[in-house]
């Protein structure tokens, strides 16, 4: 964006600290459209006509380096693009990288529908929230548009994800998009041959249109053109070969061209950037390697500016470290990934049940959380004030210790006697340490878990209820 | 093609703006056009055609003076535009200008004209850029050291077995992974030190370094315990025992006497990795006490501001090593040292080892063989952009792959150009 102080802001706001937006003073407002955790319509007087004016410029001046693109309708849409910075730690990254997996007009429609619901079901949990994947882009193998669009509208009976559409015959391009007009989807691809037809479609369809060449000099060109033409929501793929000198040619142009978007102000390459990991396909045929080679390069391109990627491995050993990758890049460095401290119940505990100590660093709460809740485990889970440090450094770090976790039950008013009648509690594994210490701080009968929550089920069932002493 | 706009269908091209405003208001003096900045949309004057942009033109202006976003109006007014050519462009972006200071050079190992008797040495450093980044090439690649313990240890199972046979022998074991592995370097671990495991003395911790340098002649890394108690006196005696070597003792840390480890480098000629818990500011601290109270010379430190796994804190740990790799090529000559990660870590991540998802609400897991490699895979190689030079590694499979994707991005990976143009149409 193009303003970086909240004063810079503040200059347009209608300043009479209404507090309407949530914030008390207009000056708060800006600082949050600064870091872009508050939009413009949060603030209802600036929509008013006398102040249309400065909303539209203010609107020019926050909008992000990188144009947001909207593929898709309805809830399952997803933006890519609207990046502001090239280090995360700068503000945040925004949009995670949208992953479109593969299908191909020549599947059998058996096959075809259960690829889909594979794509559309996956999940995984992590910190309280599932992680999924996006898109599903569609492949026109045959180079019959008929059999192209049959695919296209059978996808989109199965799935309401956004689609990409795939071919670079401009016919086959337009039976698909009559198949799925209003579905929004991103078609792929313009090149430096078919363009001025793809460009039709694109503004027949009022649809996002991807542009393809390894060439930046005739990327460009095809952007401004379109530009030129009147067709905004472009997404560049700069070709993702898959190896060798090709390949580092390939990290270098992603490079280059967010560089120019972000840092430069390039505004006429300043959009997505498009990836293709499923290019590792292209030379392994074997479906380990071959998926192993994919889940490196879409790391690659994970970190290095890919918005939006064409992927094949529905493997879980390519899937998981990808999602994980892309939650690790995208995650809000400003936000401190601690839960409150407190002692909380999972599930109804009764007198019987455990009561069971971990760290108020969300990834340990979360995780020991959903295991026990997942597994039926009434009990009750304290969460400690580590400043947010798991469990086995929190030990070695001091922030774990017997006088915290008896403060943690104090200042819950949490009484042994009155809420257990065993007296009994638990410690993770991995402060089997502090066993000793807590105890003496307590006065409790203390156990020691297993070191990983997966397996307190197990460790339930020959550990719990304890046994009389 | 367009038809074009007569001048009397002016007022519809503005026919969204609320022309009332304009009436009383009096332009006094020259209202300055200044061609060259205000500039006509192009589409407009191609819509409006030449004849009639100039009178456009002043309308615009007065309206632009007056603040109308006139470009928005139009925006939407104009028909799309066809053209029959592509516009000629140009694509071209700086170098950036503001990485001025190389990263320092570090060499690990020793051969015998330098007083040692390794038979190749590694370095690590001496970047101008981020990692394959086009600005500067890298000056040397990323290496891998692999780990050899002292005494069998709890392994995840893709990992133990690749080691049964050599699993109680640490020479055996450090020639396995230089001879089939591909292994640049062996770190060879000195657990069994730790008072709570067998308490080995530092004596004999310092014979098995011997055994270790005898077996292998790569460069070694020495490491403790991670007793801090204990670690100081096992580092001496084992810095003592590979005097001349150029080994990696890891490690220096603010939570144990550092300056007994210096002082073991600077009189037995080793380099001190600089070990902190994902902290820039310790990391700063630490280098600068190493150098500036202990006399430890820029060459010889190289830093390991901590890994962790995948999902399991990498976040921090990727833009710490990213924050401090920017900080040295920016010009701050405490942060400008290579860097070391125990990629090693990555195994401790559930989704590594775990048969299946602890979570009936999770999507099927997999065979948990092909999950640990590549867990240490994507751990290493999102540190190996953040400017990550060595990892220290287990899986043969995993550094096979690592070390494929950074030498090509390094870009010492020679292969036959692949043709992409149709991966549409590809049958996979």
């Amino acid at each position: 964006m193009k303003l970086n102080s909240p004063l810079q802001v503040y200059k347009y706001l209608p300043q009479i600290n209404c507090a309407e937006c949530g914030d008390a003073t207009c000056m708060a407002f800006a600082a949050h459209l600064i870091d872009r955790s508050k939009k413009l319509e949060d603030c209802p007087p600036l929509l008013k006509d006398e102040y249309k004016k400065k909303y539209m410029e203010l609107q020019t001046l926050l909008a992000p380096e990188i144009r947001e693109i909207m593929i898709g309708v309805g809830e399952s849409a997803k933006k890519i693009g609207g990046d502001d910075v090239m280090f995360r730690h700068q503000l945040t990254f925004f949009n995670p990288t949208a992953f479109a997996y593969d299908v191909g007009d020549t599947m059998q429609e058996s096959e075809l529908v259960e690829r889909v619901n594979k794509i559309q079901n996956f999940k995984k949990f992590y910190v309280g929230k599932f992680l999924k994947v996006n898109m599903v882009a569609v492949r026109c193998v045959s180079g019959d548009a008929l059999k192209f669009a049959g695919t296209v509208k059978k996808v989109s009976e199965t799935t309401k994800l956004p689609l990409v559409l795939c071919s670079f015959d401009p016919a086959a391009l337009k039976a698909a998009l009559e198949v799925v007009k209003d579905r929004n989807p991103l078609i792929y691809a313009a090149t430096e041959k078919n363009w001025g037809d793809v460009a039709e479609l694109a503004l027949n369809y009022k649809v996002p249109v991807v542009l393809f060449s390894p060439d930046l000099d005739k990327l460009k060109s095809l952007a401004a053109t379109f530009h030129e033409m009147g067709i905004k929501d472009l997404v560049l793929d700069p070709g993702t070969y898959p190896q060798g000198k090709q390949l580092k040619e390939t990290f270098e142009r992603f490079v280059k061209l967010r560089r120019a978007g972000i840092k430069e102000g390039q505004k006429d390459i300043a959009y997505p950037i498009m990836s293709v990991p499923l290019s590792a396909w292209l030379i392994y045929k074997d479906a380990v390697t071959a998926s192993y080679w994919e889940t490196v390069l879409a790391s690659v391109f994970i970190v290095r500016y890919s918005d939006i990627m064409i992927l094949h491995s529905l493997e879980p050993y390519a899937m998981l470290p990808e999602v994980h990758l892309r939650d690790t890049i995208y995650t809000d460095p400003r936000t401190p990934v601690k839960v409150a401290p407190g002692v909380n119940e999972v599930g109804s505990p009764t007198k019987d049940s455990p009561v069971i100590v971990t760290t108020n660093f969300a990834l340990t709460y979360y995780t020991v959380e959903s295991d026990l809740s997942s597994n039926k485990i009434n009990c009750y889970l304290a969460a400690v004030d580590t400043d947010g440090i798991g469990v086995e450094a929190a030990v070695a770090g001091g922030q774990l210790t017997a006088a915290k976790i008896k403060d943690t039950f104090q200042k819950a008013n949490f009484d042994f006697k009155d809420k257990t009648a065993h007296g009994t509690l638990i410690l993770p594994g991995l402060a089997a340490r502090l066993q000793g210490d807590v105890e003496d701080a307590t006065g409790l009968r203390i156990l020691i878990g297993p070191p990983d929550s997966g397996r307190i089920p197990g460790w339930m069932e020959k550990n719990w209820p304890p046994k009389p002493k | 093609m367009t038809k074009k706009i007569k001048l009397s269908e002016l007022g519809n091209l503005f026919g969204g703006l609320d022309i009332q405003a304009l009436e009383g208001v009096k332009i006094e003096g020259d209202v300055e056009l200044d061609l060259g900045q205000m500039g006509l949309n192009p589409q407009v004057s191609y819509a409006l055609g030449h004849e009639f942009a100039q009178i456009a033109f002043h309308l615009m202006n007065v309206s632009r003076i007056l603040g109308y976003p006139v470009e928005q109006m139009l925006g939407s007014a104009a028909p799309p535009k066809r053209l029959s050519k592509l516009i000629e462009s140009k694509f071209s972006v700086s170098r950036m200008e503001e990485w001025k200071t190389p990263i320092q050079e570090v060499v690990l190992g020793a051969t015998s004209s330098d007083g040692g008797s390794r038979k190749s040495t590694v370095t690590l450093g001496g970047e101008n850029a981020l990692p394959y980044y086009f600005d500067s090439p890298m000056p040397h690649r990323n290496h891998v050291t692999m780990d050899v313990f002292d005494m069998p240890i709890n392994m995840a199972k893709a990992v133990k077995s690749n080691y049964e046979d050599v699993i109680n022998s640490p020479a055996e074991w450090a020639k396995k992974v230089v001879r089939d592995f591909g292994a640049d370097m062996v770190t060879i671990h000195l657990i069994s030190t730790d008072p709570n495991i067998k308490d080995t003395s530092p004596a004999q911790a310092a014979k098995t370094v011997e055994e270790v340098l005898q077996a292998v002649d790569v460069p070694i890394v020495i490491g403790g315990s991670g007793n801090p108690e204990k670690d100081p006196a096992v580092l001496e005696k084992a810095a003592e025992a590979a005097a001349g070597e150029r080994c990696l003792l890891a490690s220096a840390s603010l939570n144990l006497d550092y300056a007994r480890i210096a002082e073991a480098a600077k009189k037995y000629n080793h380099v001190v990795l600089s070990w902190t818990q994902l902290e820039i500011n310790a990391q700063k601290e630490l280098n600068r006490k190493l150098m500036k109270q202990c006399g430890v010379a820029r060459e010889n430190i190289v830093m390991d501001p901590t890994t962790a796994a995948l999902g399991y804190g990498l976040d921090y740990a990727y833009t710490n090593m990213e924050r401090i790799r920017l900080a040295g090529l920016t010009g701050d000559a405490e942060l400008s040292f290579p860097m070391s990660s125990g990629t090693t870590n990555a195994w401790g991540a559930r989704e590594a080892w775990m048969v299946s998802s602890p979570l009936k609400e999770d999507s099927d897991w997999g065979p948990r063989e092909y999950r640990g490699p590549i867990w240490e895979i994507i751990t290493g190689l999102a540190l190996s952009l953040a400017g990550n030079d060595l990892f220290m590694m287990m899986h043969p499979g995993a550094v096979h792959v690592l070390k494929e994707i950074t030498q090509t991005l390094y870009g010492s990976k020679e292969t036959e150009p692949v043709n992409i143009d149709n991966w549409v149409s590809a049958v996979v």
